[in-house]
């Protein structure tokens, strides 16, 4: 993936959510846009962005949808999705790419710009504009139901 | 009585810190390159692949491999003829993991409360394990613990009438739950026995052990073998997309308990197993 994401974890969502629930603006417009589920370690000095991998998606469930329904087209993470995110995307058209959790040093590599948008208080959870290139991942859930954890568990299962 | 300076307790834990967090340890290493051998799912090989050379990067340029830099949890063996002079073992922790996030580059992850969650801004308080120990030694032995797989961790308290073959079956569907969530492939840290916080602090402490190190005991060592070949056939695989290493080893370690009791506890570790040891 190449081009303009922006990161969310648990704190930020919870906010999103809240903001969505008052009718004040979010920190960025979801129609269109990517979001990836992270909150980076502190960056060293020249580095765009501290070691930053995925964390687990399930946790931003309760929240996602809402987005979802506003036009977001992606999530990035790592972990299976509660059924009702499932739905909202196949609803709304969105797709959930996995990055490999554990490979934050690799993947920061991959970040080009960032800065914090929104929440900055939050700290490693506040929320960031991304630019990244050739960042690496794989669809686990598409547009049509397909689910990588699932295929990929039930290829590879062997009998006891 | 051996006198131990504070300061030295402080700066061995702040070293800790960052080695533990940027360096994966070398058997846990030679585990990864065990488990590209075995790997024959595509997809797998190159999350194994792309894990080493994340290991590479982090050690090169010394920062995290992963950005969740966990909780700081310490198992300390002290001597009995130690004294600390100039301050208190408690304290040295804390102060050592305070300056070792800080001059680490590694995130501050841990909340106030459950409830209150805010940021106590410095990755304290440390978890920490004292064991008196006969004699002056000191032992500090680090495990940065990440949420991720600590979260699909798991309890049970089993009857003696359902024994062995549940506390197998009980690992086996912890696993199975945790799925692509815990981050595989993992270390599985397995505690039978003692009551309920005792086998849980088994759990974690078996994290320890070097990897794929079997049990002393011959019983439990086999139990070991048996639980990795069960796990690796679930087909989770690396990253959960599917493969035949799900997990790296299993240490199970055991404890007296009561003649109502069979407790389980199951701590996951997810590929980035972090544990690092110091003795002064």
């Amino acid at each position: 993936m190449s081009g303009t994401i922006y990161v969310a974890r648990d704190a930020a969502h919870a906010r999103m959510a809240e903001a969505i629930e008052n009718g004040d603006p979010l920190p960025f417009d979801p129609e269109g846009q990517v979001v990836y589920f992270t909150g980076p370690a502190p960056a060293r000095p020249g580095h765009p962005l501290g070691p930053a991998g995925p964390t687990t998606s399930s946790r931003m469930d309760p929240y996602s949808p809402l987005l979802i329904e506003r036009g977001l087209r992606g999530m990035i993470g790592k972990g299976m999705r509660s059924e009702e995110v499932r739905d909202a995307m196949r609803e709304h058209g969105c797709v959930y790419f996995g990055a490999v959790e554990g490979t934050a040093a690799l993947l920061a590599r991959r970040v080009k710009e960032a800065e914090i948008i929104a929440y900055e208080d939050l700290d490693a959870e506040a929320v960031r504009r991304l630019v990244v290139e050739d960042f690496p991942v794989v669809v686990i859930n598409d547009l049509y139901g397909g689910d990588l954890y699932l295929e990929g568990r039930e290829r590879w299962r062997r009998a006891q | 009585m051996r006198e131990i300076l504070i300061d030295a307790v402080t700066q061995a834990v702040r070293d800790l810190c960052i080695d533990a967090n940027t360096r994966l340890p070398e058997d846990h290493l030679s585990a990864l390159r065990r488990a590209l051998d075995e790997e024959e799912s595509p997809l797998g090989r190159e999350v194994i692949e792309r894990l080493l050379e994340n290991a590479e990067v982090a050690r090169e340029e010394c920062i995290a491999f992963c950005q969740d830099t966990g909780y700081a949890v310490f198992f300390v063996e002290v001597g009995t003829e130690v004294r600390f002079v100039r301050g208190e073992i408690a304290e040295a922790i804390d102060e050592g993991v305070r300056r070792g996030y800080e001059d680490g580059y590694l995130r501050k992850s841990i909340v106030r409360s459950p409830v209150e969650r805010t940021n106590t801004g410095d990755n304290t308080p440390a978890i920490v394990y004292y064991d008196l120990v006969p004699g002056d030694g000191l032992k500090i032995t680090m495990l940065v613990k990440g949420a991720g797989c600590d979260n699909m961790s798991a309890l049970k308290m089993l009857t003696p009438a359902e024994g062995v073959p549940a506390m197998k079956r009980f690992v086996v569907e912890t696993i199975e739950k945790a799925g692509p969530n815990a981050s595989p492939p993992l270390t599985v840290g397995v505690g039978i026995g003692g009551p309920f916080e005792k086998a849980a602090q088994l759990a974690k402490k078996a994290l320890t052990r070097t990897s794929g190190e079997p049990n002393p005991d011959p019983e439990l060592a086999q139990l070991e073998r048996d639980l990795l070949e069960e796990i690796n056939a679930t087909g989770i695989g690396p990253a959960g997309y599917g493969g035949k290493v799900t997990a790296l080893a299993v240490h199970v370690e055991s404890f007296p308990t009561h003649i109502a009791a069979f407790p389980v506890a199951v701590n996951l570790d997810c590929h980035s197993h972090r544990t690092s040891s110091v003795e002064l």
